[in-house]
């Protein structure tokens, strides 16, 4: 029938964060999975159902050898989620995507759920539940966040002391405080936290988002531009107010 | 040890080869030995702007690939003992540099110059970051409009990031020239006034060269704008942006903020 061609409903993008297990084999590959063979026969299971990244930095090979390497996780029910550090030339049609911007993480945090399995190494333990809360944290910028730079801090707060150019973006879990102008992106609560906000001494920015609820720099009222505010979620609408 | 400046800006046509030979030229003017290098390989002006473009043998790729020694790529100004010149080459492209080929020839410019100018091609690519990549001090040259600006911002985060310096953990010491200014129109709202190009890029000022033919005379007699004529505005603010470089604590003036009847009479030295 009629079809509604504006919806007054956006679409939410979320980001969402998992731990993976990042896997860099070495040369030559037979050695390396006899290893990796080793390991699974002692810690049945270990890699179902999980997600694994394969890192190919540095290593010298061509797009033959890894899609060889490939089949050889599938054969042994290791999915591969993505490739990391791969040169484009070796990546090919079929392939998991190219990932880029992973950022390590503690040992502990990885090192947690194979400990369990390798000591009951029976197939039919259950893995233990991770605590998964973390310490509340907080990072901050001293400097301008310049055009081009993105600073991705998904386990809080983040605050830049100067400016975010235009080009630029903020990316935090928790709140974004910038104590300069605004002009670039600022995306707060960004793996799913609504009651996040947005606070800036100066708003010139070009998109604002709260738990996955954008706004555009032509949908802000022209009132707040190049004041000091901040901004917060109430239901699915993105409020804002003066400060001061 | 010479002090290694990249000129730099990120968008093109901005004056980054009109202000390394300008400040080149004012700097060599008062005994220093400097060499400006063209890094714009594949499209070279900086030959023409200094007017050696009938006198290249030799270029910085011949010298990288090891096919000719630096002195003999190195063309001396004819007008100034001290300024040198190292050409681009014209018919190979920014591929034919190589990191360590670039660290050499700068490494070994740096021990007989004062100077080494490295004129910087335009974008963020391989040219521009091997340009940048063994620099002191950087020059970033911008206009007062605000893609200009932009550009320059996302250029002074690669300096933070990709030069030697910074991966030293040292910090690269970054100055803004502002060029191509026109008080009229920067007061008419058509440019950005110098506060919001300094608020924008929060870098120190070196200097505020005012929008003029002079520089377009000057590049088409083939002289760096400082010998065409040195007492034409832009070339007055040339030198003394060269002395701030040299270390020198001068107070800037934006051209045409004087106006009235002392600065119609002393226009010129007021800017």
């Amino acid at each position: 029938m009629t079809k509604v061609l504006t919806d007054a409903r956006s679409i939410r993008i979320k980001g969402r964060s998992f731990l993976a297990v990042v896997l860099s084999p070495d040369l030559p590959f037979d050695d390396w999975l006899a290893r990796l063979d080793d390991l699974a026969a002692r810690s049945a299971g270990f890699f179902l159902g999980r997600p694994v990244v394969l890192d190919v930095t540095d290593l010298p090979i061509d797009r033959a050898q890894l899609k060889e390497l490939l089949g050889e996780f599938s054969q042994r029910n290791v999915s591969i989620m993505g490739i990391e550090g791969a040169r484009p030339s070796i990546l090919g049609q079929g392939m998991p995507p190219a990932l880029k911007g992973g950022r390590p993480v503690s040992d502990e945090a990885v090192a947690k759920e194979p400990v369990i399995e390798l000591q009951n190494s029976s197939a039919d333990s259950k893995p233990a539940a991770i605590e998964s809360r973390q310490p509340l944290q907080s990072i901050i910028i001293r400097e301008p966040v310049r055009s081009g730079q993105s600073v991705i801090f998904p386990e809080g707060d983040v605050t830049v002391i100067g400016s975010v150019a235009s080009g630029a973006e903020i990316i935090a879990g928790g709140s974004v405080h910038i104590y300069g102008t605004l002009r670039g992106r600022a995306m707060a609560g960004s793996i799913g936290n609504a009651s996040a906000r947005i606070f800036c001494r100066k708003m010139e920015a070009e998109l604002l988002a709260i738990d996955g609820v954008y706004k555009m720099a032509e949908d802000m009222a022209p009132s707040l531009r190049g004041k000091p505010v901040q901004l917060w979620l109430e239901g699915d609408t993105i409020m804002a107010e003066t400060l001061i | 040890m010479g002090k290694v400046i990249v000129v730099t800006s990120g968008k093109g046509g901005v004056g980054k080869t009109t202000s390394s030979a300008a400040l080149g030229a004012a700097l060599a003017h008062k005994g220093d030995r400097v060499v400006i290098v063209d890094f714009d390989v594949g499209l070279r002006n900086l030959d023409l702007v200094m007017g050696a473009e009938r006198r290249v043998v030799y270029d910085l790729v011949n010298v990288i690939q090891g096919e000719a020694k630096l002195s003999q790529a190195l063309i001396r100004d004819k007008r100034l003992e001290t300024l040198f010149l190292l050409p681009a080459s014209q018919t190979r492209d920014k591929d034919a540099l190589t990191p360590s080929g670039v660290e050499t020839v700068i490494t070994e410019l740096k021990r007989v110059f004062d100077w080494v100018i490295c004129d910087s091609p335009a974008g963020i690519e391989r040219g521009a970051t091997l340009a940048m990549r063994h620099a002191d001090i950087a020059v970033v040259v911008t206009n007062p409009e605000v893609s200009s600006v932009r550009d320059s911002d996302r250029i002074i985060g690669l300096l933070d990031a990709k030069t030697v310096k910074a991966e030293q953990g040292e910090r690269i010491e970054k100055h803004l020239l502002l060029t191509r200014y026109d008080s009229n129109r920067a007061e008419r709202g058509d440019m950005l006034k110098v506060d919001d190009v300094l608020e924008i890029l929060s870098i120190p000022l070196i200097g505020i060269i005012p929008e003029s033919m002079d520089v377009l005379r000057a590049s088409n007699i083939g002289a760096p704008v400082t010998l065409a004529d040195a007492r034409s505005a832009p070339a007055m603010a040339y030198f003394d942006a060269a002395r701030r470089l040299a270390g020198e604590v001068l107070p800037i003036t934006i051209p045409g903020e004087k106006r009235g009847i002392f600065g119609k009479i002393f226009g010129r030295k007021a800017a």
